[in-house]
């Protein structure tokens, strides 16, 4: 990397803020597409919520979080799906790895990684904008979402949502970067998108899964996009614990970022672009 | 009728030629949907594992249900995928070609593509159902290796049915509505749990809107030999998937006056 002086560092970070905007800006355009999105969560999380009910209608034996905790969850995950990258890398950048297009990528004076984590925080952000908002009134006046307990737990939540935003960022981009080896790229971006997909706790909530399974769930970085930020949120767990999780999150951003930089250099020096 | 059905073989082996050529790629996403399928299902076996059955329905018994409406959506995914991307070929133009050549659109449609790579659900359902069957001990006989098949057929016409409605709403919007997927992903994972155990109105628009209950939850009933809460004629067990063929045929008259209604884009 070449040395970056103050002056240019500023220079760099507004130049990435001012992608991001752009990015985010032009996603906000597809209202017609939030609007339809929202339609098909609010149907998805019925569904969840009509499942939940019957079981622990079917039962009376303790179960890690309650009726109503789950129902809380079933609807925040609804609201925040767009953090999860189901959709895979970013649309625009698949496009140019098909027609070569990208070569053009590594003539820009910025840092490719950072310029790429731009526009997938745009991406991860952007969408959630028309869903979430009426997904909370929605919810909270005919479907039981309930509020956070205390003031605390709210501020716990919109942290560690901040971390879940760059954790999930990050990965976004790791999908985007797996691109440049096309085909098995591809293979390994759907091993991982279906990772974070069944372990962030949009299925269920993690706590769900069985005993012997939770250490392990415990050390993916998955479950700080969604299941620890919605347990601050109900207050589930205590809002102190921000200090506990908060180097976690920090730690995963720091880990995933350098793992893509790595790889993202990795893919540039075997890139081959083929001329015409 | 015979030529049209040579036609759509051709044009299925042609599809399935142009992805051998990627076989690494076919065995990654085949894998890749198998992997997602399958611990969604660890997903609902967990919960099982906690609450132990849900209405008094045991993990197994939803386990044929989960196999069965997976099996008829993989082929129904597999076999449709020309009218889940209608919408860019209306955005584009390209559904004006469509049009010259001396075929039916549906058809044309219909032989754009198989999507192999979906054969990851297929197996992962197929897995479930056996695991399924072989739990429960069932007794298979004639009549409910009939209701087997009925139930998988049905319930790719009704999927197939569905996406054809989806396709044909772009001939007015130029865009295929995500919305739609709440009647095919959603209907499967409504489908994976007996019906009784959602509310009234929902319950409705699956049996008399969208007949998702006819080719699972009815024929199933059938299958393992249990009473119906919701008491429908035990006849109708036997004979609701075809219900769903008819679901389709109506689905492509509804297409046909779509196609008539089309107004290029003309870009």
């Amino acid at each position: 990397m070449p040395k970056i002086t103050n002056r240019t560092s500023s220079f760099a970070i507004r130049s990435y803020i001012a992608v991001l905007s752009a990015r985010f800006r032009t996603l906000l355009q597809y209202r017609a597409a939030a609007f339809a999105g929202f339609g098909t969560q609010l149907f998805w999380g019925l569904i969840r919520v009509m499942i939940f009910e019957a079981f622990y209608r079917s039962t009376t034996a303790p179960q890690p979080m309650t009726a109503d905790e789950v129902i809380t969850y079933i609807w925040l995950g609804q609201a925040f799906l767009v953090l999860i990258p189901y959709q895979g890398a970013d649309p625009d950048v698949r496009a140019m790895v098909r027609s070569g297009n990208v070569v053009y990528e590594l003539v820009r004076p910025t840092n490719l990684y950072f310029f790429w984590y731009s526009r997938a925080i745009a991406q991860r952000t952007a969408p959630g904008v028309f869903r979430a908002l009426p997904m909370f009134i929605t919810a909270s006046l005919f479907f039981n979402l309930q509020m956070p307990p205390s003031f605390s737990a709210t501020c716990a939540w919109l942290v560690s949502m901040l971390f879940a935003v760059l954790i999930s960022a990050a990965i976004t981009n790791l999908l985007t970067i797996a691109l440049l080896w096309t085909i098995s790229g591809e293979g390994l971006g759907v091993l991982l998108s279906s990772l974070t997909w069944l372990f962030s706790g949009i299925i269920i909530p993690l706590l769900f899964f069985p005993d012997w399974a939770q250490a392990t769930l415990n050390i993916l970085p998955f479950r700080y996009i969604m299941d620890i930020p919605f347990r601050f949120y109900m207050g589930h767990i205590s809002p102190e614990q921000i200090w506990y999780h908060l180097p976690f999150q920090i730690a995963y951003v720091i880990a995933l970022i350098t793992a893509g930089h790595l790889i993202l250099t990795r893919g540039i020096r075997r890139l081959v672009a083929q001329g015409g | 009728m015979t030529n049209a059905l040579r036609l759509y073989i051709h044009y299925l082996s042609q599809s399935v030629r142009s992805q051998m050529q990627y076989r690494a790629s076919f065995i990654m996403l085949s894998f890749g949907h198998f992997l997602t399928t399958g611990i969604e299902f660890l997903a609902i076996a967990s919960l099982f594992a906690r609450f132990k059955h849900i209405q008094g329905w045991t993990l197994p018994e939803v386990a044929l249900l989960y196999g069965l409406i997976n099996i008829s959506f993989a082929f129904a995914d597999a076999a449709s995928r020309g009218f889940d991307i209608f919408g860019t070929l209306v955005k584009s133009g390209d559904f004006d070609r469509l049009l010259l050549r001396p075929r039916s659109t549906a058809l044309q449609l219909a032989g754009h593509e198989l999507t192999l790579r979906r054969v990851g659900r297929l197996l992962q359902g197929i897995a479930v159902f056996s695991w399924a069957s072989y739990t429960l001990d069932i007794a298979w006989s004639v009549p409910k290796i009939y209701l087997v098949f009925i139930a998988i057929f049905g319930g790719a016409c009704l999927f197939i049915g569905l996406m054809v409605i989806q396709a044909t709403i772009a001939f007015w919007t130029t865009e295929s509505l995500e919305l739609m997927n709440t009647m095919t992903y959603g209907g499967v994972e409504t489908a994976q749990y007996p019906l009784p155990i959602y509310r009234i109105w929902f319950r409705k628009f699956f049996t008399y809107i969208v007949p998702l209950a006819c080719v699972n939850y009815l024929p199933a009933l059938a299958i393992l030999e249990r009473g119906d809460p919701m008491g429908f004629p035990i006849a109708l067990q036997w004979v609701a998937p075809l219900i769903c063929v008819i679901f389709l045929i109506v689905a492509l008259q509804i297409w046909k006056i779509g196609v008539r209604h089309y107004r290029s884009t003309g870009s």
